[in-house]
């Protein structure tokens, strides 16, 4: 009888992945695919096909890691995570990044002992209301009922912001979006409060957006990034520096298309730098020379990144806003590459 | 003497009963009509159905199985039917069934779960209809490895090399037992095994797989999902907790108190707890408890918990099974000088195991049931991939028709499992007095 | 024979014996085994400090003083985002504990009912309850919660329906009672001379008012109960008994309602203000949702239990309480119902159990339990895993624990007793 249970032993042990303790880069170029967190299921952001290939914003910062370690876009595996599960999942191990539009706060970094990357997404929390209420602002909205993503900084802003404006109101704390979606629409809710970039997916695939009205009032920061564990400054200066160089792609108008022929061709001496064509960046983080230019081929620099998943011609169509860069008005703003 | 001419010297022919009694109408008079109160609740009864089958008829057929969205169902619907009519929008089962029922698993490899289910239940037949080849039973005892291979693939040599394992503990099982005795044989024989399996077991897989590589692809865990995730995890759980469940069932009715006591405070432990609290442990706490740099996959670590859940569960049924042999079998084995595990494994769990196995089986539909709660911990069961279905732009704010197609095939399992273990239960019942 | 019998030879102790003589040899499994079982527990909490330690984690239960910082929709204590998390933990204790009475009450009404009628000669009402029993037990009771919420919410008109002049809906029963898809609004008892509140050891309140009343309830039962008991005696001493039942209904009905009309009771209706009813009781659909699902799903299982209790009584038994010229009633209460109640209040507690347990799956619903509290956002607003999860479990355990003891108890007292 005892064999069944012999099993699971061996079947453990099959399973075990790598020491954590060690290097992360290490582990992940032992096991030749990096396992990347994500979201259960956020349109734009993280979504499964019908074939199990994930697709989104997030994802595609993942496949850019897995162009820069390995070269190949395709080496990396997706976890879903819940907003419960996440932040153990990284520090387990489980998960080498956390690409899950995480918002970066202080006592995630500093008492969850977590490490933000960057912020690949300036969001704020706003308030969605159907236009049939005749709410104009936030300030309007005594009394009354708003769902809320549970897990998530929101309910704390949300628990400030009534608090701070002596107002009362309703909360109805729900696991997925996909479910505050359901009770937004059917009105069993008065207002959907999320991040902006959500409420506007929420509002794009609605039947009928002009119903929908979003408030002007941004009640708090969320700066999304991807995250890794703390205490391994090598992995993290690689997933830093992934997503800056996707970044500075944008900047300098290499794509995804362009880049073998950019590399060649450039005269710029930052993009030499930053395509591996000049100097010896990449052994600096333990990687190729190209690691960068491969980084750009996954899925492309920032733009196309964000274009195809999340811009202005997706389903969702959010405007670049302050996701632009500095140079066009937004603040999104690399370090240099030198 | 005269006969009374009022007695009758012969029987009457029979007649026919009232044709208000008989037929059709007898029928409804006895069992639909038979009180004032009868026939209120009939007619409520029929009232009910009346409105339950005109409200729920209109939306299930006037439905889209072609559409490829929400909106294409939506325009379909209204174009076949009429502006404003609300029907099922049965494409998403249509385009998603495959994912529901295999997840992400890939798609040239779906005859590796099929055949693992087909197997699972030829190991099955020989433990559940005793007038099967007692020889079958040797495939249920290497199945578990080989389904577990089937599933997530990988190399052959490894079951081989598990398997031998056992071969190495019989070794050495026998070789000590002739030297030093039988204790010292069975501690040396789960020792040897037990290091073999630790130290050698994958050195040899690789070994053998270098020399003649035999194999098939191996998926990995993130791609398992669906109705093939509750399998999985439904009957390894179920599968691996039989032997803890017997064990701490025999600890429980030990006479050794610390053994007892052990038992007893892990049964009503984990039967005081929640499935989900056990699930959150396994999502969040069971790598912390795990020797530092262990990194189990989720997936095992939901078997690992679910395991030890069910165990508690199977624990109390074969106690019941236990308790319910007359004490007589327990004195007559005793009586023959058995020891006590000869007497348990000859005399009494043959028989307690057989009077338990209704109550397992309605254990795995509980737990068949339960696994729904890994969507709360973030696995694509098919509740979890709901979720994903609905996260899909195109299918984004779709609800019944997903719920409909869960429940109705969590119903036929359930309902046909359940069925099955009342048809043992009676058949079991006329073995015993 | 038995006088040539001497006591075993005293033998020197040797250390075989421990093994092979069954008067150590019990002693030494047991002493195996609880320091295998000690070497596991010392295996485990070795590993969850290292690890600990290499996250830089400590395991510290101050963060149930510190503030909550988020807002729970239906608290039965005093409670804002400024609370601590130990009171936003019992806050969710107490939701749990309101849903799982809630759902034992009417799983166990639903239950009996739908047993009952499962044994009916009517074949109609035999085959829907046969339905119902079979589509209940086997779909998953969380599948049948994220079920009952969808219909509630996709179902029942918007509040903004019950708003001006062509309004869609309608509130019922006079204007008292509202079903939105927000949850059901119903009148709220309400007394103009309150005698107000007492605080209880600074951390809840409890009303004056409900005291008062339980207690000249309290005191009207008893005093109905001793007359009672003296017109028994009368019954014994003289075979006639006192009719008494006017004045025990009076002794228990007057005072209270007196009571309440002193207080000055009336009730409070909701009427829809702003966005929202105010007023009234407000059952959030969540817990609405949570409760049927849950009463109903259980309602199966204690249908079929006390259909097995039922007929778990022999005919005979009836039978032999006729002969005895017992009425049908009577035989029912004292023949029937406690021979049946011993075989069905077994299951039917620990049917009770798996509702609370199960109650735990309110976090698919949003409904704020203590797994919703103390395990789900102060779980994930303060990253404590490890204690947080350890007092949950410790919740449950407390539960299920103390109901265990009562199963137990009453076992006790209904075992039968075998002479």
């Amino acid at each position: 009888m005892s064999k069944t249970r012999l099993i699971v032993a061996a079947a453990a042990a099959s399973l075990v992945g790598g020491a954590v303790a060690a290097g992360t880069l290490d582990d992940v170029k032992a096991k030749g695919f990096i396992q990347c967190g994500v979201s259960t299921g956020l349109v734009g952001f993280a979504n499964p096909d019908a074939d199990g290939n994930w697709n989104g914003f997030d994802v595609d910062y993942c496949r850019a890691l897995a162009g820069a370690v390995f070269g190949d876009p395709e080496a990396v595996k997706f976890t879903p995570t819940t907003g419960k599960t996440r932040f153990t999942a990284l520090s387990s191990g489980e998960v080498d990044v956390l690409a899950r539009n995480t918002t970066w706060t202080f006592s995630r970094d500093a008492d969850l002992k977590l490490t933000f990357v960057g912020i690949n997404y300036y969001d704020g929390q706003g308030f969605m209301t159907h236009a049939s209420l005749g709410v104009e602002s936030a300030h309007d909205l005594d009394g009354a009922t708003i769902c809320i993503q549970t897990g998530t900084t929101t309910e704390l802003n949300l628990a400030d912001f009534f608090r701070a404006n002596n107002m009362s109101y309703e909360p109805v704390p729900i696991e997925t979006n996909a479910e505050a979606r359901e009770q937004f629409f059917a009105e069993a809710c008065d207002v959907y409060t999320t991040d902006r970039s959500g409420l506007a997916a929420t509002r794009a695939t609605a039947e009928d957006p002009e119903a929908l009205i979003v408030l002007p009032e941004i009640i708090s920061k969320e700066p999304l990034g991807p995250l890794v564990r703390h205490g391994d400054d090598e992995w993290a200066d690689i997933a830093r520096w992934v997503l800056n160089a996707l970044i500075i792609a944008e900047e300098k108008g290499i794509t995804a298309a362009n880049v073998d022929s950019m590399a060649s061709s450039t005269n710029d001496p930052e993009v030499a730098r930053l395509l591996g064509v000049e100097g010896e960046y990449g052994g600096m983080i333990g990687l190729s020379a190209d690691w960068a230019a491969n980084a750009i081929r996954a899925r492309g620099n920032y733009a196309e990144i964000f274009d195809n998943n999340i811009g202005p011609d997706t389903a969702i169509g959010l405007s670049r806003g302050v996701n632009a860069l500095y140079t066009e008005g937004g603040i999104l703003y690399a370090p240099p590459f030198r | 003497m005269e006969s009374a001419a009022f007695v009758r010297t012969e029987m009457a022919a029979a007649r026919p009963p009232p044709s208000m009694d008989m037929g059709p109408v007898g029928w409804m008079r006895q069992n639909l009509f038979s009180s004032w109160l009868n026939s209120i609740l009939t007619i409520l009864a029929l009232l009910g159905i009346f409105f339950a089958l005109v409200s729920a008829a209109p939306w299930l057929i006037q439905s889209s199985w072609t559409a490829t969205s929400l909106n294409g169902c939506r325009e379909a619907i209204a174009e076949a039917y009429g502006e404003g009519t609300h029907g099922a929008c049965w494409a998403v089962i249509r385009e998603r069934y495959l994912q529901m029922f295999y997840g992400f698993y890939p798609r040239d490899s779906y005859w590796r779960p099929n055949l693992a289910l087909v197997m699972l239940f030829v190991a099955l037949a020989p433990v559940l209809f005793t007038s099967l080849p007692r020889r079958m039973l040797w495939f249920s005892a290497v199945y578990p490895f080989l389904g577990l291979w089937l599933l997530w693939g990988g190399s052959f040599w490894i079951v081989i090399s598990i398997l031998f394992g056992f071969f190495v503990g019989y070794a050495v099982l026998t070789i000590l037992m002739r030297m030093f005795g039988q204790l010292a044989g069975v501690v040396g024989g789960a020792l040897a095994a037990v290091l073999y399996w630790v130290i050698l077991t994958g050195t040899v897989a690789d070994l053998l797989h270098a020399v003649i590589p035999l194999g098939i692809e191996p998926v990995e865990s993130a791609r398992f999902g669906g109705f093939m995730l509750s399998t999985t995890i439904g009957v390894t759980g179920i599968a691996c907790s039989l032997p803890i469940g017997i064990l701490l069932a025999l600890g429980r009715k030990s006479d050794l108190l610390i053994v007892k006591s052990i038992c007893v405070g892990f049964i009503e432990f984990v039967r005081g707890v929640p499935l989900i609290t056990l699930l959150f442990v396994a999502s969040t706490l069971l790598n912390i408890f795990m020797p530092p740099g262990t990194n189990f996959d989720l997936i095992l670590r939901v078997v690992i918990m679910v395991t030890l859940f069910s165990s508690a569960y199977i624990a109390e049924v074969v106690r019941g099974g236990l308790a319910s042999l007359p004490r007589g079998q327990y004195e007559a084995a005793d009586a023959l000088g058995l020891d006590y595990w000869k007497s348990m494994r000859l005399v009494v769990l043959p028989q307690a195991l057989k009077v338990s196995i209704p109550g397992i089986v309605s254990t795995f539909i509980g737990l068949f049931k339960d696994t729904t709660l890994v969507s709360i911990i973030g696995l694509l069961d098919p509740l979890g991939l709901a979720n994903a279905i609905r996260a899909d732009a195109n299918w984004n704010g779709i609800v019944w028709e997903l719920y409909v197609f869960i429940a109705a095939l969590f119903f036929v399992f359930c309902f046909a499992m359940s069925r099955y273990s009342m048809y043992l239960e009676r058949k079991l019942q006329t073995g015993h007095n | 024979m038995s006088e040539k019998r001497s006591a075993p030879s005293r033998q020197p102790f040797r250390i075989g014996m421990l093994l092979y003589d069954t008067r150590y040899r019990s002693l030494t499994i047991q002493v195996i085994a609880l320091m295998g079982f000690m070497l596991l527990v010392a295996w485990l909490i070795s590993n969850t400090i290292q690890n600990l330690n290499s996250l830089g984690k400590d395991v510290s239960f101050d963060f149930l003083r510190q503030p909550s910082s988020y807002d729970i929709n239906q608290h039965l204590l005093e409670y804002d985002s400024r609370s601590s998390h130990l009171r936003a933990s019992m806050v969710g204790l107490l939701n749990t504990l309101l849903v799982a009475v809630l759902g034992c009450t009417l799983a166990t009404v639903v239950g009996v009912l739908i047993g009952v009628l499962r044994l009916s000669r009517n074949w109609i009402v035999a085959r829907l309850m046969t339905i119902y029993i079979e589509g209940f037990r086997n779909v998953p009771v969380l599948l049948w919660i994220v079920f009952f919420m969808a219909i509630l919410i996709e179902t029942l008109p918007r509040p903004r329906d019950f708003r001006g002049d062509d309004a869609t809906a309608s509130m019922l029963l006079g204007d008292s009672v509202a079903l939105t898809n927000r949850g059901v609004y119903v009148p709220e008892p309400l007394f103009s001379n309150s005698l107000g509140d007492v605080p209880i050891l600074g951390w809840f309140s409890i009303s004056l008012d409900l005291i008062t009343l339980l207690i000249v309830l309290f005191v009207g039962i008893t005093g109905a109960g001793m007359i009672r008991r003296r017109a028994e005696r009368r019954q014994a001493e003289t075979g006639v008994r006192p009719v008494t039942w006017p004045i025990r209904l009076g002794l228990i009905a007057i005072p209270p309602l007196v009571l309440l009309y002193l207080l000055g009771f009336h009730l409070g209706f909701p009427e829809l203000k702003g966005f929202n009813f105010s007023g009234g009781i407000y059952m959030r659909n969540s817990m609405i949702a949570l409760w049927l699902a849950l009463s109903f799903y259980t309602a199966a299982f204690i249908a079929e239990n006390v259909r097995a209790g039922i007929m778990a009584v022999s005919k005979g038994q009836t039978e032999a309480a006729y002969s005895l010229g017992l009425r049908p009633g009577i035989t029912m209460s004292l023949v029937v119902l406690p021979q049946a109640l011993r075989i069905i209040i077994p299951p039917l507690i620990s049917q009770y159990l798996n509702l609370t347990k199960n109650s735990s799956l309110a976090i698919a619903v949003g409904y704020m339990d203590v797994t919703g509290t103390l395990g789900g956002i102060t779980l994930n607003q303060t990253g404590r895993e490890l204690e947080t999860i350890l007092l949950l479990m410790l919740c449950y355990l407390a539960i299920s624990l103390s109901v265990s003891a009562i199963l137990n108890w009453y076992n006790n007292r209904v075992k039968l007793k075998e002479r």
